[in-house]
């Protein structure tokens, strides 16, 4: 069935085929409207879950930590501060091993406040231990809920699932709504890692000594990176039954191109854009959009950009006293890369919502084919008011 | 803080207490009418505007620090206490009072009320209490009534409100006082003595949302209240007393529910200094008996 729904809508109705069982959120802008229809669905019985209306994000991930112990599926929404409010619990989520899914409708953090897109709050929790999607559409929103709880149960990790606040949240997209024997289908219940057996108690998570800590990180860690090939596969199963494919980087005329954009969430839209025009020029510029951040598609990234000259990697968040976020990743990525070595450059825009028109990708392509290295800084600014 | 010269321009009406930024507030809201009676409760006690300092939190109640000419804090949500606590520690000489909203202070933030409360710091708290989250556009908040419809209690809230008053005498508030924003004569009288007060002082203001709740609420409280002012039998300072006031069911009293004296922490805090001063020359063990709880 196709219908007219905003990216918000398509996270609610994601979760409701997914059949979760426990909700809690704590209502912020740009998510708001998941928790008010997540709510309704619950108490007209929609969908047989508990929705708790609990006091701040802190509290919702605790809850859903506790749920998620007993084994059911659960699910939380949040944006910007109230992502940043969830850091500790987030952690223990991970390493409790609970697959626990999230959507954050990304948003800038304070101060000052700003309650427009940008992705400083998903990216400065990247070594948190959760998997990150960032989606470009409101029917990739939809169809990347499925595919986390699917990844995350398959691995016992967490996964958050972003979207563009306000550019996917809030607008309207056709989108093609499964039907739910096919998401039953695809979403079998899985077995907990460390089921609760009533007839064998336990204390879970007790103190850990330095004798076997690192034996649980090293675990945790493997299932993370696991989760890359688990991801591959989830992927070609969605396709088989959905029909729709989500490859972890998705290339875009990046063959013969000589500079590659990288770019992740809604401003990939724009990017792709510029692309064709200047590949109507006869330009050789192709894009790859990151749609899996964690676990790092390490293989994707580097095949896809080891054949260009150069690489221009636009970021929607910085990390102060460093780079771009992405930048970091992209060029550690290709330092092992058995491939071609391009050049990296590193541009940051669009925080707190300022818009990321096309000429600021010209700008971007013009810099790094025209002015080589000695001219460009760590990292650039497009869009900067002088 | 030493000011011997007046750095701002003294204003000499209310009206010039405010910003003069035009607040965003919906036609009719609750807030307006807390503003307005801080200016003049500002004018009334000749607050200097840079030896005032307003903390807020989130929420269009939280808002109202942009709009008073003194110093303004907008800070995070739930969080304006300690925020509030940590420069009035700073800077004691400061006229130091928090503000914002029923889910600011009793969801996310109710963690550091109670501890406001026990402390007894020199300043004032102001809720604005709408019974909803007005500026996230009308979900259910901890003081919202049972049964209450909201965009997450579509078919009413099963869940049992927070009293917020009982809740500040509980926690050895030494101040606790009600108003309504709708008649500020009687507001600004409270907020007074709430400034006055020397420790900490907790106001509920009853500040109807229009918009998600609807305009009717000013009749309904209005017809509902009862001025504690009006009832020469009733001691502010009678605990049991108090505690029966924030539980009635059938009427909404205002005005100062209770009231206590009782050192400062800053009074405490030199006591303590004092002590460990003269005791000086005193051995290791002795400054640990000085410390011990
Ligand atoms: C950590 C965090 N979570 C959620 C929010 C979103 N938020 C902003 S204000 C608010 C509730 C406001 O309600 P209240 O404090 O009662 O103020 P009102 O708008 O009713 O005056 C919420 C949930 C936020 N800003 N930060
Ligand atoms: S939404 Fe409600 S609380 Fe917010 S400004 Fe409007 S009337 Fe006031
Ligand atoms: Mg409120």
């Amino acid at each position: 069935m196709k219908a007219l729904i905003t990216g918000n809508e398509a996270v609610s109705i994601a979760v409701k085929l997914a059949r979760v069982e426990v909700i809690a959120t704590y209502p912020i802008t740009p998510q708001t409207n998941i928790s008010e229809k997540l709510s309704l669905y619950c108490s007209r019985g929609e969908m047989d879950a508990d929705f708790i209306k609990v006091e701040s994000e802190h509290s919702a991930m605790a809850t859903l930590v506790g749920a998620a112990s007993t084994g059911v599926r659960t699910f939380t929404a949040t944006s910007s501060q109230g992502l940043a409010l969830m850091h500790e619990l987030l952690h223990w989520a991970s390493g409790a091993r609970l697959p626990i899914v999230m959507a954050n409708v990304n948003r800038a953090l304070g101060a000052p406040w700003n309650i427009w897109c940008d992705h400083s709050d998903s990216l400065s929790q990247r070594d948190t231990g959760w998997l990150q999607f960032y989606c470009e559409s409101c029917q990739e929103v939809l169809d990347t809920v499925l595919i986390a709880f699917r990844v995350a149960e398959t691995v016992s990790t967490p996964a958050m699932v972003m979207l563009d606040g306000f550019i996917l949240s809030h607008t309207a997209e056709p989108v093609d709504i499964p039907e739910q024997e096919m998401v039953d289908k695809f979403l079998p219940r899985q077995k907990p890692l460390a089921p609760i057996d009533p007839k064998d108690p336990h204390t879970l998570h007790a103190v850990t000594g330095p004798d076997y800590f690192m034996e649980f990180k090293e675990k945790q860690y493997e299932a993370a990176r696991r989760a890359e090939q688990a991801a591959r596969e989830v992927s070609v199963e969605f396709a088989k039954i959905f029909g729709r494919n989500y490859p972890l980087t998705e290339g875009f005329m990046c063959d013969d191109a000589e500079t590659v954009i990288v770019a992740a969430g809604t401003s990939a839209g724009t990017c792709r854009y510029v692309v064709r025009k200047l590949r109507e020029q006869g330009r050789k510029v192709g894009l790859m959009r990151v749609r899996t951040f964690r676990p790092f598609p390490f293989e994707e990234v580097n095949s896809l950009l080891a054949a260009a000259k150069r690489v221009a990697v636009l970021d929607q968040a910085v990390s102060p006293g460093s780079e771009g976020v992405l930048f970091q990743e992209v060029k550690a990525s290709l330092y092992e890369s058995a491939g071609g070595r391009p050049a990296v450059y590193g541009f940051v825009s669009g925080l707190g919502g300022r818009d990321i028109v096309p000429e600021y990708i010209e700008e971007m392509i013009e810099k790094v084919e025209n002015s080589g290295k000695e001219k460009l800084d760590r990292v650039n600014w497009l869009g900067l008011k002088k | 803080m030493v000011t011997t010269e007046q750095a701002v321009k003294q204003p000499v009406t209310p009206e010039e207490y405010k910003s003069g930024l035009k607040p965003v507030w919906c036609p009719g809201c609750g807030d307006y009418g807390v503003l307005n009676a801080l200016c003049q409760v500002y004018h009334r006690l000749g607050l200097k505007p840079e030896e005032t300092m307003i903390f807020s939190g989130i929420g269009c109640s939280s808002r109202i620090t942009g709009y008073l000419k003194s110093y303004g804090f907008n800070s995070v949500h739930g969080r304006a206490l300690p925020i509030a606590m940590g420069a009035k520690l700073a800077r004691p000489k400061l006229n130091v009072i928090a503000a914002g909203g029923d889910g600011d202070a009793f969801s996310i933030g109710i963690g550091h009320f109670p501890h406001a409360c026990r402390r007894n710091i020199d300043m004032t708290y102001i809720v604005m209490d709408n019974h909803i989250y007005g500026l996230t556009k009308g979900q259910l908040s901890p003081t919202s009534p049972h049964d209450m419809l909201t965009t997450t209690s579509k078919f009413g809230s099963i869940e049992t409100p927070i009293n917020p008053i009982l809740l500040a005498i509980g926690c050895q508030a030494t101040f606790v006082a009600r108003a309504f924003s709708g008649n500020i004569k009687h507001m600004v009288d409270v907020i007074t003595k709430g400034i006055e007060h020397r420790g900490f002082s907790f106001i509920q203001v009853l500040s109807p949302c229009v918009t998600f709740i609807g305009k009717d609420q000013f009749l309904i409280i209005k017809n509902l209240l009862h001025y504690l002012e009006d009832d020469p039998d009733y001691d502010p300072s009678h605990r049991t007393s108090a505690f029966h006031v924030a539980d009635e069911k059938d009427r909404i009293s205002v005005g100062v529910i209770y009231q206590k004296k009782k050192p400062t922490y800053m009074d405490q805090l030199e006591i303590l200094r004092q002590n460990a001063a003269s005791k000086k020359k005193k051995k290791l063990a002795d400054l640990v008996e000085i410390f011990r709880p």
